[in-house]
């Protein structure tokens, strides 16, 4: 498990203080597969190095396994991070060693015998499906495959803990759903935890079982990936779930009706059922939905007809809807 | 072109002591090279982690002490710090005339210049690499031996080279003070004596030298570069 609490992390640039991170509270349970969303600026990377301690705190407590890292002298925080793994954006292989000595480089680091590091290694090319790229060296490689490579490496040392810092940022849509797969696989067979820092909903949304959303330094919500996801309470969580554009405050002559889709089974045609069934006409003033395997998440903002008593009866048969939230509201995001 | 004589002197000088010459040219540019980067790559290493923002800072006095002693070395022109450095050379070899006198002088001229050309090729590792083996558990020296400098290697290899010729160049230039090998022969028989067939002679020598170096090390280099597809 790791926790972290009240992180704070200030950089000063001359005059300048600028805070990265204000008083994070995030608990990340063993086995998960943990997102970090924000935006650019919004201090997940920080976040992300603060938890293995690349970047010191300015305060605050980084707990992983009833262990404060912040607490630890150099040597022991050195011996920590080896079950603490990390991939980057850029990979960050050795240049200059091929792929298998590059997945040999944290087990050499800790002293294992070479015969041994090497045997290690090929059984992680495997797991990483690149068997035949042993003596290849990364100039030689795609971007999904270096990734393969930096994977491998992380693994090699048995962590508890794969942090994953924008990861598929650099790698072409197809090649991210390679990796994101791997890494739920991985996740599933040898129940490493993975934490995910993304600035792509999409990455979140097919890997991480829950997700924190960062804004400002702060951790604005957190739950499971698909309530968060479907119901966004904040607005930074709004920002970015819904499409992208500014709160319209709308004085409707009609009533608005906010669905959020919770899991209600994907094509069901609720606006077009509405019509046939109950005669009523319902305009649809926008729609945000997502599927998820065969379920459907996301919002939709309806116009409710004039007529008090059709709108009332639209409401009734709206909020009877199974896997679906009806709320009326007096503005929506376009 | 040239006269009989000339054509005589040069005869007696290939025939008497040129290989000599030669051995002693190699000797005192692979010596000074060597010995240079042993003092000038812990130093070059240093300047890079001891950095404020370094693996490995270190008092920032004493970096700026070292920063300023290296910039006040190679401010010195060599032939100066060769004359200045002469006594060193009686203390350590026992006289001030010929090869071995002029090794500890090369050195000294050379390792701040080797220094740098260290610094330089080690900020050219990726900081993500570094970053890397720092969320692996690496400690200073693991990633000083394991990363730092076999990153750098073709770097590294190509600046010895710099080094090398550069030091090559000093070591011709010290037959004007006592020094030995084909520098001498270019400066005492070529210049001082006037003998043009001689001078040239020794300096065509020099140039096919420096090629051979700079041929040898491009292939070292490409050889060495693993980012070269």
């Amino acid at each position: 498990m790791i926790e972290i609490r009240n992180l704070s992390k200030t950089f000063s640039s001359g005059e300048n203080q600028v805070a990265a991170l204000a008083d994070v509270n995030l608990t990340i349970p063993d086995g998960e597969i943990y997102g970090v969303i924000g935006l650019s600026g919004a201090g997940k990377s920080t976040l992300v190095r603060c938890i293995n301690l690349l970047e010191r705190p300015s305060a605050g407590q980084v707990i992983v396994d009833g262990q404060d890292l912040t607490a630890m002298s150099p040597r022991q925080l050195r011996q920590a991070r080896k079950s603490i793994s990390m991939i980057f954006q850029g990979f960050n292989l050795l240049m200059q060693r091929t792929a298998l000595d590059n997945i040999c480089f944290p087990l050499e680091l800790s002293g294992v015998k070479k015969a041994e590091a090497r045997k290690r290694a090929r059984e992680l090319l495997e797991l990483v499906e690149l068997p035949d790229k042993a003596e290849a060296y990364p100039i030689q490689l795609s971007g999904g495959q270096k990734q393969r490579i930096a994977i491998a490496r992380a693994l090699a040392s048995d962590p508890k803990v794969l942090l994953c810092d924008e990861a598929t940022s650099a790698l072409d849509p197809k090649t991210t759903q390679s990796i994101l797969q791997l890494l739920k696989e991985l996740n599933r067979k040898l129940g490493v935890t993975v934490v995910v820092i993304t600035h792509e909903m999409r990455v979140v949304e097919q890997i991480c079982t829950r997700v924190a959303i960062l804004d400002h330094g702060q951790v604005q919500e957190e739950g499971p990936t698909a309530q968060v996801f479907s119901n966004p309470k904040s607005d930074a969580g709004r920002r970015l779930v819904l499409p992208d554009g500014e709160k319209i405050h709308v004085l409707p002559e009609n009533r608005l009706v906010r669905l959020v889709f919770n899991g209600a089974s994907a094509g069901e045609p609720i606006v077009a059922r509405l019509a046939r069934e109950q005669g009523i006409l319902l305009n649809i003033l926008s729609a945000d939905t997502r599927s998820i395997g065969d379920r459907t998440f996301g919002n939709m903002v309806l116009g409710l007809p004039l007529d008090e008593t059709e709108a009332a009866r639209a409401l009734l048969y709206l909020r009877e809807l199974k896997g679906v939230t009806a709320e009326e509201v007096t503005e929506y995001v376009q | 072109m040239f006269s009989e004589s000339e054509w005589e002197l040069l005869r007696n000088i290939i025939q008497n002591g040129l290989w000599k010459a030669i051995g002693e040219t190699l000797l005192m540019t692979f010596v000074p090279t060597i010995l240079a980067f042993v003092i000038g790559l812990p130093l070059g290493v240093v300047l890079v982690t001891g950095e404020e923002k370094g693996i490995h800072p270190l008092p920032g006095w004493l970096m700026k002490l070292l920063n300023f002693v290296i910039n006040i070395l190679r401010s010195v022109p060599f032939l100066i710090l060769l004359i200045v450095v002469l006594p060193l050379s009686r203390l350590l070899v026992g006289t001030t005339v010929g090869t071995k006198a002029i090794i500890a002088p090369l050195v000294i001229a050379a390792f701040p210049f080797v220094a740098r050309l260290v610094e330089t090729s080690i900020r050219e590792v990726d900081g993500g690499v570094v970053e890397a083996a720092q969320s692996m558990g690496a400690g200073t020296w693991q990633i000083i031996l394991k990363v730092l400098i076999p990153e750098a290697r073709p770097a590294l290899i190509s600046n010895f080279m710099v080094a090398l010729i550069t030091i090559f160049g000093y070591g011709a230039m010290s037959g004007a003070v006592g020094g030995g090998g084909l520098g001498r022969i270019a400066v005492n028989y070529g210049y001082n004596r006037y003998q043009p067939l001689v001078m040239y002679f020794a300096v065509i020598l020099l140039v096919i030298l420096v090629q051979i170096f700079q041929g040898v090390g491009n292939v070292l280099v490409k050889k060495s570069d693993k980012r070269i597809r």
